[in-house]
């Protein structure tokens, strides 16, 4: 065969583009094969593929989807911190001549794959996979607005996971940071596969979540149980409506960036290029214009989280709900007016300068009263700590700290002196972790028994607990110190051996997070092995105050046999206050969305789509979007798209429930 | 305002209830505490390091009762303490609402000023008004000019009045005010001396400009602060604040050195080349930092206008010729065939051509030989 037509039908996809030299990915890759081939050996063993695809990946429940998202959020969890341990380890030995054990262009690639994994493949999923599985029973509704949609946004979001995944062992990921920034992530200096493997990786999974966040947003607005106006909405709903509203405002962007620079690699155009016309700060300018909201993204639903939490287990109302709203209105709104402090340090005059520096102090403002609201809603209440309070009171104490370096950031002469430095990378990490993961973990640890009908246990979930605060701070108070020793982030390796013993410190703190994860999925797994001793047959173990607590844990396919009808915020506390009575008889057929397997087909043909623009084969890339479309196309011929849930099974199903009650004697 | 007299005892009781984050806390602060950035050696990172230190205070008045409360009402209302009051409806106070809204108002308010103030007089591209406290600059001294320009991966310093340039090694008098006049030749990166001042991007095809002084004769760690490809973590130089006399003595030493740097000369040495020894040249082509802004230092290119903050925005120039070709407009032949960076390779040979495929990969380069015998022992 001709070398013309070799590169027609592979692209630049050859066999020298494997990792056989890099003994770590070899080992990698052995152990993930060895892995992967042991679950597919078991799922065939058992049987369980045609369970998976007819339960669960065809599935447009919400409430499956939501727990889909959360499982690839904790397996992805585990791909970014393995990249994390490797930098912490890198980072412990390379002093003085001695260059570690990862190659610069090995070592570029695990920070750009931990950043970029750790945000759109951990923290987005665990955020979109929680407002799916509760928002819809919070505001007693049967389905999120748009069902098979949700199924195709969460493929999307796998497929964009797979990509990423993809690039350990064909090819390699982007060496340029978690953001991509041009001119460095353009075709002169970035010519090889990685970026294209980043753009193609998050314009997919971006596609996923714009959709997901279009799909809730019209949910929270139109599917609110009867009663239920904007200001009786539970507030963890109402952080989702503030984030999807953010998630439709700001993706976008990042769509219209990734797209430009794949204009600028793909068609020689030259929107961020040294020269040509094009302006490389104009991409820095733009990613961050979507990358600020974004971390309001994911911080927000936290908040949400934390409100529904602390109220519970203090037993009491959440104090000053209007004020709570509101504050979640104006960071929605101040959000899109910061995005500048993240380069202050690109020269904008000092007026610019310091309208971004106040700007981002007010969003303080706001934050500051969710604090003390959380404050004051355990005061004069009866605390129980249980596992999601544990977290909520470890979040409050990490989060100012964090929320204090974030405005020390803010001071645009200070941050000449931060900016880039290790005390950025504390900063955010003290907000992510603190912030985000504290209260993704309450999240999972309060609905867990929802979910599943069982609670997680507690010892393991109390190891994990600890590991995981004293392990943060043990891992970032040093990179605060570092970032002042005048330490930037990205280092691969380091003449002062001054700095080493603060980065011993932290890889002893990465190690103790490790524990913390161990122990999590320890947790896990004790708690699915006894889950007949954690059982919940009432439906609300916590003495929850919302309506998720109101139906059966899991719930029914329909949630809800009638839809409920509000009088209070707090509706089921209100229920149970006045001895509401739940409806035993008279129950109707349900009208009720049907599985479909179009979304994980699109998703897949989407992904094909993505390699084959990745390794510029044209042939492959044009079949797969030509099948795209016909398939998508072909999908709105299918009109067989609901049934009904038959009246006498709602029968037989809610007399369980009803037995259930009556024997847990509530 | 009822609940608020029944604070008053928990707040003494608040500090002995935090020990693991105090006794971290107190780690952090011995450990900050003598940090480059906290004390550092020139006027305009000092007045950083006291805007930060001002900063922490006026925020620590309300982060230490915020997080004293939190412990506080955490332990106090715990559920098997049942003599403390329990009041499951309440949920609203207008005072409470009036106070924690307007506390951290009026500190961000007392914060925004400072900010205001500080962000004008510390602004980079203002030329000094005091080089110290009480010693203010007078109209007539003009600050020593420094061109900088961040090449794959060092440092170009280009002293246009001394008509030297050195690599990876700059050398001030002491007490002088210093203007970097700074871009870059591929990518981004930021010429960061934090003893010095903060911060400042350096751009390919703009301009941006820093003033610093050092108040300290020394030895100060200079380096690159924005991630900038493989050779980054070694893109670090040694900045050397030395009496004025030493400093015309070591300009004149350069000025000795027969090395000039010429066209021909910096295209070679922007090639990307990592851990490169202190340089110096003896002459510079006193054009060649404007046309490095232009991108068009290579014979026959034509120059651009230059991004700077007074400039035009806009560079129309075409592209160069042989920049990279957008893929979906390649022959199969151009496809190239990305092999794996970690495959055997040979010693990269260190061209930075746009788009060639060994640019990003040069962990392991040394200098161009005829360049290597020229390292310079100055300083």
């Amino acid at each position: 065969m001709s070398d013309d037509l070799v590169k027609t039908i592979f692209g630049r996809l050859s066999i020298e583009s494997f990792p056989i030299h890099e003994p770590i990915l070899v080992g990698t890759f052995a152990m993930v094969a060895l892995g992967g081939a042991a679950l597919l050996g078991a799922l065939t063993y058992f049987r369980l593929w045609g369970y998976l695809w007819k339960e669960w990946f065809t599935s447009v429940d919400h409430k499956k989807i939501g727990i889909m998202y959360i499982v690839l959020a904790l397996v992805m969890l585990l791909r970014g911190f393995a990249d994390a341990l490797m930098m912490r380890a890198q980072q412990a030995i390379a002093f003085g001549g001695n260059e570690g054990f990862l190659p610069a262009h090995h070592y570029d690639q695990v920070f750009t794959a931990h950043g970029v994994i750790m945000i759109f493949f951990v923290a987005m999923p665990f955020v979109t996979g929680l407002m799916n599985f509760v928002v819809p029973l919070q505001i007693g509704a049967r389905d999120v607005s748009f069902p098979f949609l949700n199924n195709f946004s969460f493929w999307m979001t796998v497929s964009g996971a797979v990509i990423v995944m993809m690039s350990l062992f064909v090819g390699e990921f982007a060496r340029t940071g978690w953001l991509a920034m041009a001119p460095l992530s353009g075709l002169d200096y970035s010519p090889d596969v990685g970026v294209d493997y980043y753009v193609w990786a998050l314009q997919i999974a971006g596609v996923g979540t714009l959709l997901s966040g279009v799909n809730l947003l019209a949910t929270i607005i139109k599917m609110r149980a009867p009663g239920m106006g904007l200001m009786q909405m539970p507030i963890f709903t109402w952080s989702a409506l503030v984030t999807n509203v953010l998630i439709v405002a700001a993706f976008p962007v990042l769509t219209a960036v990734l797209a430009m620079l794949s204009l600028d690699r793909y068609v020689g155009t030259n929107f961020f290029t040294n020269t040509g016309g094009g302006n490389p700060m104009m991409y820095t300018n733009m990613i961050w214009i979507w990358g600020h909201p974004e971390v309001y993204i994911l911080i927000l639903p936290a908040f949400g989280v934390f409100s529904e939490v602390v109220s519970t287990f203090s037993g009491k109302r959440l104090f000053g709900y209007t004020s709570m709203v509101y504050a979640l209105i104006v960071i929605c709104i101040l959000s899109y007016l910061v995005w500048l402090h993240h380069f202050f340090t690109m020269g904008s005059g000092a007026s610019v300068n310091s309208f971004f520096g106040i700007t981002t102090m007010i969003i303080s403002i706001p934050t500051g009263a969710k604090i003390f609201n959380w404050m004051f809603t355990m005061y004069r209440g009866r605390i129980r700590f249980e596992l999601p309070m544990m977290w909520a009171v470890a979040f409050m104490l990490t989060f100012v700290i964090g929320g204090m370096t974030g405005v020390m950031l803010a001071v645009p002469p200070a941050d000449f002196q931060f900016h880039n430095s290790l005390f950025l990378v504390a900063h955010f990490h003290n907000v992510i972790i603190g912030g985000v993961l504290f209260g993704m973990f309450a999240g999972v640890n309060y609905w867990w028994p929802k979910a599943f009908g069982f609670k997680l246990d507690k010892f393991w979930g109390t190891v994990s607990f600890w590991c995981w605060v004293v392990g943060f701070w043990v891992a970032f108070t040093p990179l605060y110190v570092l970032g002042l020793m005048g330490v930037t982030r990205r280092l691969r390796a380091f003449d002062d051996p001054s700095l080493q013993i603060w980065f011993v410190i932290a890889a002893v703190g990465a190690l103790i997070i490790a524990a913390g994860i161990g122990a999590m999925l320890m947790q896990f797994y004790v708690s699915i092995r006894d889950r007949e001793k954690l059982r919940d047959t009432t439906g609300d173990p916590w003495n929850g105050r919302t309506l998720e607590w109101a139906t059966s844990s899991p719930p029914p396919a329909y949630n809800f046999a009638f839809s409920p009808v509000i009088h209070d915020l707090d509706a089921w506390h209100d229920m149970k206050q006045r001895k509401a009575e739940r409806p035993t008889e008279g129950f109707r057929a349900i009208h009720m969305p049907k599985n479909t397997g179009a979304g994980i087909i699109l998703a897949g043909l989407s992904t094909v789509f993505g390699v084959a623009m990745i390794w510029y084969i044209w042939w492959l890339a044009a079949l797969a979007f030509v099948a795209l479309l016909a398939v998508a196309i072909g999908h709105t011929f299918n009109y067989d798209r609901d049934f009904h849930i038959p009246a006498e099974e709602v029968v037989k199903n809610e007399d369980v429930r009803t037995r259930a009650l009556q024997s847990a004697g509530v | 305002m009822k609940p608020l007299p029944a604070l008053l005892p928990f707040l003494r009781r608040a500090t002995s209830a935090v020990p693991l984050l105090s006794a971290l806390g107190a780690l952090a602060l011995l450990g900050g505490c003598n940090t480059v950035v906290m004390s550092p050696a020139g006027d305009v990172a000092v007045q950083q390091s006291n805007l930060i230190m001002w900063s922490v205070v006026l925020m620590l008045l309300i982060i230490v009762p915020v997080m004293a409360l939190t412990v506080v009402f955490a332990w106090r209302y715990r559920e098997t303490n049942t003599e403390a009051s329990y009041e499951p409806d309440w949920d609203h106070s207008t005072g409470l609402e009036l106070v924690i809204w307007s506390a951290p108002l009026l500190i961000i308010i007392a914060l925004g000023a400072l900010t205001w103030v500080a962000t004008h007089t510390l602004d980079p591209y203002r030329p000094l008004a005091r080089t110290a406290p009480g010693k203010p600059v007078a109209a007539t001294d003009r600050p020593l000019e420094v061109q900088v320009v961040s090449l794959d991966w060092k440092w170009l310093f280009i002293y246009p009045e001394q008509g030297i340039a050195t690599v990876n090694e700059l050398v001030v008098p002491v007490n002088r005010p210093v203007k970097f006049t700074m871009t870059s030749s591929s990518v981004m990166n930021a010429l960061w001396v934090p003893a010095m001042a903060g911060m400042v991007y350096t751009m390919p095809g703009m301009e941006t400009v820093l003033h610093g002084v050092l108040n300290r004769p020394g030895k100060f760690a200079g380096r690159s602060a924005n991630y900038s490809g493989a050779g980054f973590s070694h893109m670090t130089f040694w900045t050397h604040s030395v009496s004025p006399a030493r400093f015309e003595q070591w300009a004149a030493g350069v000025k000795r050195n027969r090395w000039q740097l010429d066209t021909a000369t910096y295209l070679r040495l922007e090639k990307p080349t990592e851990k490169v020894p202190p340089l110096g040249f003896g002459t510079v082509d006193p054009t060649l930092f404007r046309r490095v802004v232009g991108i068009c230092v290579k014979p026959g290119s034509d120059c651009m206008e230059g991004m700077s903050h007074a400039g035009p925005a806009v560079n129309d120039r075409a592209p160069r010729a042989g920049e990279a070709k957008g893929a979906l407009t390649r022959e199969p032949s151009e496809k190239g065939t990305a092999p794996h960076l970690s495959a055997p390779h040979g010693q990269a040979p260190g061209q930075n051509d746009p788009g060639a495929d060994s640019n990003r990969n040069m962990t392991q380069l040394h200098l161009p030989a005829p360049l290597r015998a020229n390292a310079s022992q100055e300083a």
